[in-house]
């Protein structure tokens, strides 16, 4: 364990310093020269400002529409559903994780392509075509889709530890359904919504794939340009904007570990 | 004790009504009776105890009092009026959990008013009449603890704070003292039986321990498979089972058969004297065991069946009580200690 976290920190550090490393415009050879001049990119160029937020953005409208999706679904499974339909969610739930992440996008391209499923059934039913194949949408959907059982496992796992006799003492304390669920459920149950946030947002964070087969002109993520910029010999500066999302998952952590959501792992 | 002005919606109750009745309630579980048709009056002001094993439905009684449970058949009356159909949120009355089900993000404090905040409260009011109701249950300024910080006894103690700080006219206790160690259990005992006293509510107490439900009861029922075997004062219950099942467990079971007769008779109306003196029952002592202040003995009547007796180790020591062991005695009672009692069931 010791010997793996080494390594991992000592990637992590190789990463940072070469971030303060520039390239020769000629010999395209990493020179160990410090300087800030890729971060000074970073922030003087309005484009990265844009594809910083855009990740950003896409994974927080991830990680909220999975707590929405996850939040019933674990409720049911956890509190209402028998052992038999329990078991079937879970094998529903867990499934397309032994499929391949490439298969799963490409099905939802197939989808969500302009004569895609989608569009051939709203047809059908006489709706007008919903074009959000290779936009921002498809990336959103399709990550929401990935992600939601990293989601499902910790909230069914946090609504299950609330024993029955809560939900009866508020009953029994005068408070109805709405009022014990706001107060009561929800409450127990969000370090579990925030140990599967930390899943949703970081993965989302770091994903390039899907942008780059299900996304349009404007869905490129820090990592696509961290893989162009590899592709071009610009390392340092990969290294550099690949920094952006290593501090704003650790930003993300501690708020998370003051929610508990450690504990509800 | 003015905090306790009662706030429930009791303005419906018929005076002179018993504060709960049951009337015919039955709960099935699948092909399990829980509860197997009960009648009961519990009267205003009353503490109750309703006694039995687990899985003689008494816990299940208390949930259909409570709410969480409806009866398949019969019904429930509060205050003389029928709640059968009533949410568990609208009756008036308040239960402590047997886990005591505080909840864990709240502070102690936060815990307490919580049914005072549910009834739009103000702020100041329910955070002086909680800090009132924590001094009563002796736990001053824990208010703003978490109920992990706080010991099985503690915490027990802000489960009853938080029920009766609303002022329910009726108490609904779950084997509130079961993870209580036996002295604490012992000191929670006198407590609750002059908490009950000073609040004039009524308590209904569920727990399994006979000697808890005979020293703090002014009636107790003893359940039994679904069913109540009796209901009366710990005197009568004691002095005279009606059933073979009370006689069992509530004491010791010390049933004969002579004649066709079946009678018990409490081990400490025994006399036990030496073989030859008198003419009672012969019988061999098979077993001795010595519990400090009494010793318990074990009798094989060369009749058939067996009785146990209980003596006080007035002047015996240890050592002289277990040499009885193996000797020959005979058993001798007065005819008004024995009670004759039916068979299985009633």
């Amino acid at each position: 364990m010791l010997a793996f976290g080494l390594v991992y920190l000592a990637a992590l550090v190789a990463l940072f310093l070469s971030s303060f490393w520039t390239v020769n415009a000629f010999t395209s050879e990493v020179q160990h020269i410090w300087n800030l001049d890729n971060y000074r990119l970073l922030w003087d160029q309005g484009a990265y400002h844009k594809i910083a937020l855009r990740t950003i953005g896409i994974a927080a409208a991830v990680t909220v529409a999975d707590a929405i999706l996850a939040f019933p679904l674990g409720y049911f499974m956890a509190r209402v559903a028998g052992g038999r339909s329990r078991a079937f969610i879970f094998v529903a739930v867990l499934l397309p994780l032994w499929s391949s992440y490439l298969i799963r996008v490409y099905i939802w391209q197939l989808i969500l392509a302009h004569d895609g499923v989608l569009n051939w059934s709203l047809q059908k039913v006489g709706l007008p075509a919903a074009n959000i194949g290779y936009t921002n949408w498809a990336v959103w959907l399709i990550f929401t889709y990935i992600w939601l059982p990293f989601m499902v496992l910790p909230v069914y796992g946090a609504l299950e530890r609330v024993p029955d006799s809560f939900l009866e003492a508020s009953r029994d304390l005068g408070a109805g359904g709405w009022t014990t669920f706001r107060r009561v459920l929800l409450p127990l149950a969000l370090p579990g919504v925030v140990a599967g946030s930390i899943f949703t947002f970081s993965l989302t964070l770091g994903d390039y794939i899907t942008p780059l087969l299900a996304g349009g002109a404007s869905s490129q993520f820090i990592g696509n340009v961290v893989y162009d910029s590899i592709g071009s010999q610009q390392t340092p500066f990969a290294a550099a904007f690949a920094v952006v999302p290593l501090a704003v998952m650790g930003v993300y952590l501690l708020i998370a570990r003051r929610l508990g959501a450690f504990e509800a792992l | 004790m003015a905090t306790l002005a009662p706030t429930a919606p009791d303005t419906d109750a018929v005076a002179g009504a018993p504060a709960v009745r049951l009337a015919g309630v039955r709960r099935v579980y699948g092909d399990v009776v829980a509860v197997a048709g009960i009648d009961l009056d519990i009267g205003a002001g009353e503490f109750f105890t309703m006694l039995g094993p687990s899985g003689s439905g008494k816990t299940t009684t208390l949930r259909v009092i409570a709410g969480f449970e409806r009866p398949d058949a019969g019904h429930v009356e509060l205050q003389g009026v029928d709640v059968t159909r009533v949410a568990p949120s609208q009756r008036a009355v308040n239960t402590v959990f047997q886990d005591y089900a505080l909840f864990p993000h709240m502070t102690v404090a936060e815990n307490v008013e919580y049914g005072l905040r549910i009834k739009g409260i103000g702020r100041r009011d329910r955070r002086a009449r909680a800090e009132a109701m924590l001094d009563r249950v002796r736990l001053p300024g824990l208010g703003d603890r978490k109920p992990a910080q706080l010991s099985g006894g503690q915490r027990q103690r802000v489960a009853l704070a938080r029920a009766i700080v609303n002022g329910p006219p009726v108490l609904l206790l779950d084997e509130p003292l079961g993870a209580l160690d036996l002295k604490l259990r012992q000191e929670m005992q006198i407590f609750l039986k002059a908490l009950q006293r000073d609040l004039g509510i009524t308590f209904v107490y569920v727990t399994h321990d006979q000697e808890e439900a005979l020293t703090m009861s002014d009636r107790l029922a003893v359940f039994n498979e679904g069913r109540i075997e009796q209901v009366g004062t710990p005197a009568e219950v004691y002095e005279h089972p009606q059933t073979e099942f009370v006689a069992g467990f509530v004491g010791v079971s010390n049933v004969v058969e002579r004649d066709g007769r079946r009678f018990t008779i409490r081990p400490e109306k025994i006399r036990m004297t030496d073989e030859g003196v008198g003419d009672a029952e012969p019988g061999t002592v098979r077993e001795v065991v010595y519990v400090g202040m009494i010793t318990r003995y074990v009798v094989d009547l060369d009749a058939g069946g067996q009785l146990v007796v209980v003596r006080q180790n007035l002047e015996t020591s240890s050592q002289e009580a277990l040499a009885e062991q193996g000797k020959r005695v005979r058993l001798s009672w007065r005819p008004e200690h024995t009670y004759e009692i039916g068979k299985e069931g009633k």
